[in-house]
């Protein structure tokens, strides 16, 4: 059944901008990110917006959804009541370049910080014997798709933007985890994550968690452990004892 | 001329799914000062989407298999049409590059013993996929990304080439323009790589995302080099068909490899009612035995559900079209009562996702409906089967965008080891060119340039009224209805003209607002890539009358292998722009690889 549909859409640059009206004939079973193509289509051809798979996999159309960062093509118009106009504004955390298009390079910056994947010495050419009990963890946390949502909802940098610089985010915590518990990687990353990434600054109040698409237990499943891994390695008596006999160097 | 942002570059690759990057690590580590160009952000490209794995014969799970049964299963599913010596090369390379995506980082599902794991695809005598779950093409690029961005190879994000540049005949670089300001950019380079996908976004119905516009395809003719097959496009048996919305969307072959069946409204397993001829030998008969098959390799023949996907997509259509279909007209794909739910959401949890969250079904309960979907061209650039190069000098050509290696119809999880093996050997051959150029650099001419801008700033002021948005929703219309899976002499004409008529109508192309990150003015430029391949697939269709693979003709039913089975179609533009197109007789294999396809299974 198709019915009128009301959008209220953030347009402008960075020198500031508005949120406007359109309205669209929207169907049954569409999604935020189809009405936002009619109004490309039918109102406003030069609206800005990202989008690519348009079905959850890739990440692209991350956006302010009355408020809440989500994925537009996941959001279905069936669940917002009909008659109220939705709203749609760009990712907070990150400078407008048009529209609904955000300059998120902060994140491509933050990926070039983290020390690559590094095969331990037993087995250091592929094929690697891994068992999936052991690949599972770090599976998880690529699922990731790079949405971008956690680091936009992260209060440590949504409203602070001096703390980016010292601070890579959830999507890297994860990252960061991946690579520690990844069964066949040598390179200890604790130190660096906790002292140099940021990962002191999260107070663990999971809002990254909650807006993840792919459901992936950001905090409980990467950003505690790590916590704790990092103080195991700091606390560890018998590493403590070692290192002062000049035995490990942790 | 005004001063342009210019870069210089051994290797310009443009594109960054698979065979973009992979090309682009190759150039990189052969020494090459390398640059990635790419319409999306980093990560975004469609080979994201990719579900099922990457075939592969590691041997992990069936140690009798190896790459001459990989190599016959892949000549055989594309209908002896294949290029053999891209065949031969994929299959024999395919594990190395598998190995190398696992020394870089990524994770692939384990078997018991600790290796790879290997999943069952249509064609595929042994479960050869190596996977992640249904999220492989995820794991892939995100490795490759990960491998790109470690080795500091220069990416150009939301950039978007308009032109090759050529210095007499030969490729001197490219020029675009970055979405975010629309300003221009000249590549000074003499060896391009192109990895820029598919086709599929011309068809109504598709699983492929706005980018897939073919550009490649469109760069490389006007370049000068030759196309190859564009006749062939397939319809991916199992897309979604409802909500609308979502219709198309990419539902994987994952689903049947892990024991999902095809069922019509009457509750039959049709798919037992169109086994060809062709594939009789190695397809089980009964349901028994299709169901012992998946533990059982050496004493049961394949299901059905498991036949190359033109076959499987040809059986869909029919059964809707006897009105045997689903409520939304699709057909049943059933695993919900095969396999149990902990077992469904292990394999397939993107799939158990998308159907949860966009059309309110659970997979674990009940079955899909689905439809064909355009998904997949293996037409493509002429490349020289080792070195990935086209007919241009200094222009390569990898995956999708290549042509002669799935020849009339492409396996599932051929196309991510395709991206690997090729997107490699293009990129290293292509730092082999550029070194041996070394001080004889070809030069950008500057008129060219200047052609090339005033050209894509034309639907700024053509004083026109045409909407971009109608004019591709018109083509894709066209496409759908005219060139779809079953195709008549009468309605391609329709196309052809169609197709004229909305080439016509784009000089009059109107776009509002400025240059900024304009989604309006972008597509207009796109639109010019897909009119003109839309043009090559109508033409070559209408050429080959026969029906093979992923071109189906209802008034050329038959598979004609005396003439048309060693052909290729060729299409090239001739002076003036005009599209022509000629025959060219298909390489044929020498006798040890010949005698392998004639193997019983």
């Amino acid at each position: 059944m198709a019915y009128d549909l009301t959008l209220r859409i953030w347009r402008g640059d960075a020198s500031g901008g508005g949120l406007v009206d359109y309205t669209v004939e929207a169907e049954d079973g569409e999604v935020v990110l189809d009405a936002v193509h009619h109004v490309q289509a039918q109102l406003a051809g030069d609206m800005a917006v990202r989008w690519n798979c348009k079905a959850g996999k890739c990440g692209s159309c991350s956006a302010e959804v009355n408020g809440r960062p989500r994925l537009m093509c996941l959001a279905r118009l069936s669940t917002f009541s009909r008659g109220e106009p939705i709203t749609i504004t760009p990712l907070r955390t990150f400078p407008v370049i048009r529209d609904l298009v955000t300059d998120v390079s902060f994140n491509y910056r933050k990926a070039e910080m983290v020390p690559a994947f590094t095969p331990t010495a037993e087995q250091p050419t592929a094929p690697f014997r891994m068992a999936q009990v052991d690949v599972e963890r770090s599976q998880e946390f690529r699922k990731c798709i790079e949405c971008w949502l956690c680091q936009d909802t992260c209060h440590v940098i949504r409203d602070h933007d001096d703390n980016k610089e010292a601070f890579s985010g959830p999507r890297f915590f994860i990252r960061y985890a991946e690579l520690d518990m990844h069964p066949n990687d040598a390179l200890d990353r604790k130190k660096l994550v906790q002292e140099d990434r940021g990962l002191g600054l999260c107070n663990i109040t999971k809002c990254c968690t909650e807006v993840c698409p792919e459901k992936i237990k950001i905090t409980d499943n990467g950003i505690i452990p790590m916590k704790e891994r990092v103080v195991d390695v700091k606390y560890d008596p018998v590493r403590l004892f070692r290192r002062r006999r000049g035995g490990d160097d942790v | 001329m005004p001063e342009y942002e210019r870069h210089t570059y051994d290797v310009v690759v443009i594109g960054a799914g698979g065979s973009g990057l992979r090309a682009a690590i190759a150039a990189h580590e052969a020494g090459a000062r390398t640059a990635v160009v790419c319409k999306s952000l980093l990560g975004k490209a469609h080979t994201v989407m990719a579900e099922g794995g990457i075939a592969a014969a590691m041997g992990n799970l069936w140690p009798d298999d190896n790459w001459k049964v990989h190599f016959r299963d892949t000549m055989r599913g594309g209908k002896l049409l294949n290029n053999w010596r891209m065949a031969e090369l994929h299959a024999k390379e395919a594990p190395e590059r598998v190995w190398e995506l696992e020394q870089w980082g990524a994770l692939f599902d384990r078997t018991k013993d600790g290796l790879i794991s290997q999943r069952d695809f249509g064609g595929h005598r042994y479960a050869r996929l190596a996977h992640v779950g249904d999220r492989t093409g995820l794991e892939m690029i995100r490795t490759l990304q990960q491998r790109t961005v470690q080795l500091g190879v220069d990416v150009y994000m939301e950039c978007t080439v308009t032109d090759l540049m050529r210095d007499g005949d030969r490729i001197a670089g490219a020029l675009g323009y970055w979405r975010e300001s629309g300003r221009f950019v000249v590549f000074e380079t003499p060896a391009v790589v192109l990895a820029t996908g598919g086709i599929g976004k011309s068809w109504k119905v598709t699983s492929n995302s706005w980018e897939y516009t073919g550009d490649g395809h469109a760069l490389a003719l006007r370049a000068g080099a030759t196309l190859l097959n564009m006749e062939f496009i397939q319809f991916h048996p199992t897309g979604m068909v409802w909500p609308p919305s979502v219709r198309g969307l990419l539902v994987t072959e994952s689903v049947r490899g892990d024991g999902g069946v095809l069922r019509n409204s009457e509750g039959r397993r049709f798919m037992f009612d169109y086994i060809p001829e062709f594939f009789k030998a190695e397809t089980a008969d009964t349901e028994e035995e299709a169901d012992r098959w998946y533990d059982d390799k050496k004493n049961n023949r394949r299901p059905p559900e498991l036949l190359p996907r033109d076959e499987v997509a040809r059986a869909i259509n029919s059964e809707i079209k006897a009105g045997r279909g689903s409520p939304h007209g699709g057909v049943f794909l059933d695993i919900a009562s095969r396999r149990s739910p902990e077992y469904i959401e292990k394999r397939l949890p993107s799939m158990y996702h998308q159907f949860m969250e966009l059309a309110e079904v659970d997979i674990t309960r009940e079955p899909m409906e689905i439809g064909p979907t355009c998904h997949y061209v293996m037409g493509g650039v002429e490349v020289d089967p080792d070195s990935a190069a086209s007919r241009v000098p200094g222009l390569y050509a990898a995956g999708e965008v290549a042509g002669g290696m799935h020849g009339a119809n492409r396996l599932g999880g051929n196309s991510l080891s395709d991206l690997l093996v090729f997107g490699r050997r293009a990129g290293e051959h292509a730092a082999a060119y550029a070194s041996e150029i070394g001080g004889g650099r070809p030069v950008v001419p500057d008129e060219d340039v200047t052609v090339g801008v005033r050209t894509a700033l034309a639907p700024f002021d053509s004083g026109g009224a045409e909407n971009p948005y109608r004019i591709q929703q018109e083509l894709q219309d066209a496409m759908q209805d005219l060139v779809g899976i079953i195709r008549r002499e009468q309605e391609m004409q329709l196309a052809l003209k169609t197709i004229h008529d909305l080439q016509e109508r784009s000089k009059a192309l109107a776009v509002e607002g400025n240059r900024q990150y304009n989604p309006g003015w972008n597509l207009a430029l796109d639109l010019r890539n897909m009119l003109l391949v839309a043009e090559a697939v109508a033409l070559a269709a209408m050429e080959r009358k026969e029906s093979r693979g992923g071109h189906t003709r209802d008034d050329f039913p038959m598979t004609d292998y005396d003439f048309w089975g060693k052909r290729n179609v060729v299409i090239e533009l001739a002076g003036g722009g005009a599209v022509h197109l000629r025959l060219q007789d298909l390489p044929e294999p020498p006798p040890e690889l010949a005698a392998l396809l004639e193997e019983p299974h």
